[in-house]
């Protein structure tokens, strides 16, 4: 019998509903296994991917950010705006990234110097957002610049027959290798695992809790801002009131990608194969035809409640094996 | 003499209304296990909370091996070369052995952390202990007794000077507990300072080299282990002489047994692995059982057992003639018994509710939710109380968290007072509040007895035991050692029985 | 000539209601409702002005007590949850359940209304007594178990309505939404209607002491034998019920059921209001009526920047600053911050008589903070 560290648990449930699902579409539809598929659902599900990496270091620190998906359709609109008016993509690009570095470290600040709850922190955050889309404009804007239209489809590359990853799943492939790296190989993100795990204990040991927190909002609005400039190469447009519960998306995609929504236990990898999941169900279902689009919020909610009980039934096992005091 | 490897002088701390340090002196040699002993409010946690910079000092100064120190943070501490391992084991239980060992110092190559290098460190760090463990393991899958020589562990490998063990053994069992002393002296050998806080007599002198106790704030003295006979130890830490204890003892009261053969408690065998040796208590009407010992002895443990807040796992409870058994506090309180509970902050006051509001809260939860008292009844019952026990508030809308500790006791006696308890229970009730309310509440005890009821009164106040009770059981160390009958009952026996003590003769 | 008596009577009686609740905590949450109308009264031609037609009044202020029914319905639910030091985010996808499931029961089953209402509000009672069998009996996270349904709900309400937009006509249910009692919306004898239940609900019972006392010291009140577990189950399936109520007015007021977009982020509008009226997002003393006048505050923040031609897209932005406001406000750290000379000295509150303080066995952030 092998021995499993019980931290992987939860990630090898993701991994086996994942293989699950997978398995399920592949005997159901005969061209579901195809890399073609696979691609595309890459792409599609990339801006929310992308997201998600840095909702995981959020959840993993012990808080919540509600403000997703304000921040990509805000970015989206901005650089659409921006671009429209004769700025050079990168530059566009360079100053929707910092808009949403520096209003995650707005939040954080907000957050640690005031100890307000997370929740209502980015909510606020979500509002306010969503409302400055529409100040920068009202409608949506078409993306009609050379970048886009020539140079973007350019930097695809082919991985099998008929099966061309796009420049969009590069980048949400690239997120999850550097969110994976932060997290499990720099110090910054060891100490993220730490606050989330038990933040008084952290506090004891001497860790900086106030330069962590903050950097890991600010690391999930920059996260959020790359989302949202991943949305633009996807829809080629930038539209103020589009992904709305976006976030609810990334935060269900962290959960079942086997992050405990009280933080300190969770991979990033992990919230890759939460995204997968929530894209291939939606995928089984677009192929059925039948089944209607609400069976995947269903689904979804469902899968979250199994992740939901799982994990609290592992952490109930971890607490009488761990520290008693009085 | 050597240069001590730890030199506190006159460390003077106070905080609102309150100096918990007052002048302490202290002094560690290198190589050497130094006991830090106190009852409750001595100033054993403040004194290390000062010294490795949780806390700012008002007064005095501290050397490490001559040089002097003025950390600001723990961490600060840490890199001079003191250390803490506080009762809770402050670990994170969710990552690995190696992982918290090298928490916040790993050895990282531009920035990029190095795994093997992690767990070769920990596993060096682990081998000054004699400790061999997969360190790749999550750290809550192993027992507290582990995790805390990794706490240890990590504490020596940050620094090697000056090691604090804060209650180190109070969830550990008795052959964790060698092992850990073994490691212990291991370390001392090599020439490691260690300042060990506890309240296990047995444990203080199988362990430490020197013992310093403080009282109140002040260093009551200083003494090697092997010259302090332990009845002197324990009056230091009560702070009464033993040949002046018989002065300070008042009228008792009235002996005359008002008992009824009416047992109200039986406990036989209750205990629970890690928390309580099976012991034997009864209560019978009319009676006040005390129950001595020194902090930590178990008393609060017994409490809590009896009232349904813990669950034993051995043992028989009786209430009248029926074997109960409690899992919750209702299941207690519907036979009859109260408990007012040692820390009446956390589980005693609700902080932002009425005086009114929380005297009625018991007796109102037995009724159910919907069988509401009318308001009309409940400000009488309020106002009974508040005049019977003299709660000195400005009216009875008054928000509890304004009352003084005093006050605030009060209003919990009242709250309990108004269910018509059979057995009340009172976990040190007149703990911070001043003398004039004492009084009232010893008054009260008294009174609670003429009427039949049966009292457990827990209290780390030796007159108070001696004056209240008619049988006294003493515990130490988590298990019962003693029981006194009437005409045994005086402070020096309590002390003795503490002390030296071993359950020779069968229970009553 | 009319308008202006009818507007000084107004601000008479405002004016009277405010006095009469100095000293208490709601008097902040009317002051800040006042404030709002008193811009309006100056900046907002027209927003005064009442008309009589057909016997209903018309106007602004009807129009925030008639769009701000909803919130105000689920703040009545949301305060008690809060109360007890939890949240529940399912309430918007309630709303949309019940919705589906009335609409669905009148215009496909061909039910009467009664029937559907009924069987709505059943339901809808249903969801908050899962949500209470997760908190109270499982013990999971309150907003970790709310979320399953707020993400799960909109699912559900889709499959009953199986993707389409069901409108209806039935007289009765238009009715709810849109009819008028006695001059006034119907939506508002709701309010007060429910506003009555849930003060003989919490208020003529116990169950409104032991709320307080859970959520202000849950240790403590299981201390004194209060059965927490069944208090938790009960706010939560009480909120359950006014989602319902809100989910049936909702889509009375647009005559159909749209599962997609019925109490879309209402969930927190109902926090916010529940905070802005004066309870604690930590739990313990609740404000009911706070929680009802803190969703007109809402509604009329909406109403008056709707007025004001700011487009209901932009809207959202000062919704934000008033929660970012009211934290601060409620928030120890940003009070003592401001008044820098006094620091609190940590959990140290013991008063003079006492001896020294015994809870410093771990550290309080204020004093350890790194640099």
């Amino acid at each position: 019998m092998i021995r499993v560290n019980p931290k992987y648990i939860p990630l090898l449930a993701t991994a086996v509903v994942l293989l699950a699902v997978f398995g399920t579409g592949s005997q159901l539809y005969p061209n579901f296994g195809t890399p073609r598929v696979l691609v595309n659902l890459l792409n599609d599900s990339a801006f929310v991917g992308v997201a998600a990496v840095g909702e995981s270091f959020v959840i993993l620190s012990g808080g919540i950010d509600l403000s997703v998906g304000s921040m990509v359709a805000f970015v989206g609109i901005l650089i659409a705006k921006l671009l429209q008016v004769g700025c050079d993509p990168f530059v566009a690009m360079g100053i929707a990234v910092s808009v949403g570095t520096v209003s995650g470290a707005v939040m954080g600040c907000l957050i640690y110097f005031f100890d307000l709850p997370p929740f209502l922190v980015t909510l606020a955050g979500l509002f306010c957002l969503r409302g400055l889309g529409f100040v920068i404009n009202p409608e949506s804007i078409g993306i009609d610049h050379p970048f886009y239209s020539q140079v973007l489809p350019q930097l695809s590359i082919l991985v099998a027959p008929k099966a061309v990853l796009p420049f969009t799943a590069m980048c949400f492939l690239a997120s999850v290798i550097v969110g994976t790296l932060l997290a499990s190989f720099t110090r910054f993100g060891r100490n993220v695992y730490a606050i989330g795990s038990n933040e008084n204990s952290a506090r004891l040991m001497g860790l900086p809790i106030g330069r962590t927190k903050i950097t890991t909002y600010a690391l999930a609005g920059c996260f959020s801002a790359l989302g949202g400039v991943v949305a633009t190469f996807y829809m080629q447009s930038g539209n103020p009131a589009s992904f709305v519960g976006l976030e609810l998306d990334a935060i269900a995609s962290v959960v079942i990608g086997g992050t405990l929504l009280t933080g300190g236990v969770g991979f990033v990898p992990g919230t890759l194969m939460g995204v997968l999941i929530l894209g291939l169900i939606q995928q089984i279902i677009i192929f059925n035809g039948t089944l209607n689009s609400w069976w995947t919020k269903i689904v979804i909610g469902a899968l979250l409640l199994v992740f939901i009980v799982l994990q609290k039934l592992i952490s109930h096992r971890g607490e009488r094996g761990a520290i008693a005091g009085r | 003499m050597a240069t001590p490897l730890l030199e506190i002088i006159g460390l003077t701390k106070g905080f609102p209304g309150v100096k918990a340090l007052d002048a302490v002196d202290f002094a560690l040699q290198p190589g050497e296990i130094h006991a830090l002993m106190g009852e409750n409010g001595a100033g054993k946690s403040t004194l290390i909370k000062v010294l490795t910079g949780v806390f700012p000092r008002d007064l005095g100064e501290s050397r490490l091996e001559g040089q002097l120190i003025a950390p600001r943070s723990p961490g600060e501490a840490e890199s001079l070369g003191i250390s803490t391992v506080y009762q809770e084991v402050n670990l994170i239980p969710h990552l690995s052995v190696a992982e918290n060992i090298c928490l916040g110092r790993q050895p990282t190559c531009f920035g990029i952390i190095r795994w093997g290098a992690i767990a070769r460190r920990a596993r060096a760090a682990l081998a000054r202990l004699d400790l061999s463990l997969d360190v790749s393991r999550q750290l809550s899958s192993y027992s507290i007794a582990i995790q805390q020589l990794v706490a240890i562990a990590r504490a020596l490998d940050i620094s090697a000077k000056l090691l604090i063990l804060d209650e180190p053994t109070s969830s550990l069992d008795r052959m964790e507990v060698e092992e850990l002393f073994k490691k212990l002296r291991k370390l001392r050998d090599g020439g490691l300072g260690i300042i060990f806080i506890t309240h296990f007599l047995d444990q203080v002198y199988e362990i430490s080299d020197s013992i310093t106790v403080l009282r109140n704030g002040c260093r009551v003295g200083c003494f090697a282990t092997k010259d302090l006979p332990r009845i002197n130890l324990v009056s230091h830490m009560i702070g009464k002489a033993v040949q002046q204890v018989e002065a300070l003892e008042q009228k008792r009261a009235s002996t005359a047994s008002i008992r009824s053969e009416a047992p109200i408690l039986e406990a036989r065998g209750l205990g629970r692995k890690g928390f309580l040796q099976p012991l034997d208590l009864d209560v019978r009407s009319g009676e006040v059982v005390g129950l001595a010992g020194l902090l930590g002895s178990g008393r609060t443990e017994t409490a809590r057992l009896l009232f349904g807040v813990d669950r034993p796992d051995q043992g028989t409870i009786r209430i009248g003639y029926q074997a109960v058994r409690f899992n919750s506090p209702r299941a207690a309180i519907r036979c009859g018994i109260a408990l007012t509970p040692e820390d009446r902050k956390v589980a005693g006051i609700i902080p932002n509710l009425t005086v009114r509001e929380n005297i009625v809260l018991a007796l109102q939860a037995s009724r159910g939710s919907w069988r509401r008292l009318p308001v009309a009844e409940q400000e009488k019952l309020a106002d009974r109380f508040i005049h019977a026990l003299d709660i000195k508030t400005p009216n009875r809308e008054q928000v509890i968290r304004n009352l003084s500790g005093g006050n605030q006791q009060k209003v919990l006696l009242a709250r309990w007072l108004a269910t018509e308890p059979r057995l009340f229970v009172l976990d040190e009730p007149t703990r911070g509040i001043d003398v004039g309310a004492k009084a009232e509440v010893e008054k009260l005890i008294q009174s609670l007895r003429q009427e039949g009821l049966g009292v457990l009164f827990i209290s780390s106040e030796l007159e108070e035991v001696v004056r209240q009770s008619q049988r006294v059981v003493v515990l130490r160390d988590r298990r019962k050692v003693d029981e006194l009958t009437e005409g045994e009952i005086s402070a020096e026996a309590i002390m003795h029985s503490i002390a030296t003590h071993n359950l020779e003769r069968p229970a009553a | 000539m009319i308008d202006w008596i009818s507007d000084l009577l107004f601000w008479i009686v405002f004016g009277s209601i405010l006095f009469f609740l100095r000293g208490k905590r709601i008097f902040w949450t009317v002051g800040a409702l006042g404030l709002l109308l008193l811009f309006n009264q100056f900046f907002t031609p027209g927003f005064f002005h009442i008309q009589l037609l057909d016997g209903h009044l018309y106007g602004s202020r009807i129009d925030v007590l008639n769009q701000g029914a909803k919130v105000m319905l689920l703040s009545l639910g949301m305060v008690l949850v809060i109360a007890t030091g939890g949240v529940d985010l399912s309430v918007g996808a309630v709303m949309a359940i019940a919705a589906a499931v009335s609409s669905r029961l009148l215009v496909t089953e061909h039910q009467p209304a009664g029937v559907a209402i009924a069987i709505a509000l059943v339901v809808s009672v249903l969801a908050g007594a899962w949500n209470g069998m997760l908190v109270a009996g499982f013990g999971i996270q309150p907003i970790v178990a709310t979320l399953v349904l707020m993400v799960a709900g909109r699912g559900v309400a889709q499959l009953i309505t199986e993707g389409q937009i069901i409108n209806f006509l039935d007289p009765t249910m238009v009715y709810l939404g849109n009819g008028h009692l006695f001059g006034l919306p119907f939506t508002l004898t709701l309010v007060l209607l429910m506003l009555l239940l849930a003060f003989f609900l919490v208020r003529r019972t116990a169950l409104g002491l032991f709320i307080e006392s859970v959520g202000d010291n849950d240790e403590a009140s299981r201390y004194s034998g209060i059965n927490a577990r069944q208090v938790k189950f009960l706010v939560y399936t009480f909120s359950g019920l006014c989602a319902g109520l809100a989910g049936l007015v909702a889509c009375s007021n647009i005559k159909s059921a749209d599962a997609n977009n019925i109490g879309l982020y209402l969930e927190l509008d109902a926090i916010l209001a529940v905070v802005v009226g004066g309870t604690s997002l930590q739990g313990g003393r609740f404000y009911l009526i706070g929680a009802v006048v803190g969703g007109l505050f809402i509604q009329t923040l909406t109403t008056t920047l709707y007025a004001r031609n700011v487009s209901s897209d932009i809207s959202p932005v000062p919704k934000a600053l008033v929660i970012i406001a009211v934290c601060l406000f409620q928030s120890e750290s940003f009070r003592a911050r401001l008044s820098r000379s006094v620091r609190p000295p940590g959990r140290i509150l013991k008063p003079l008589a006492s001896r020294t303080p015994q809870n410093l066995s771990t550290v309080t952030p204020h004093d350890s903070r790194e640099s």
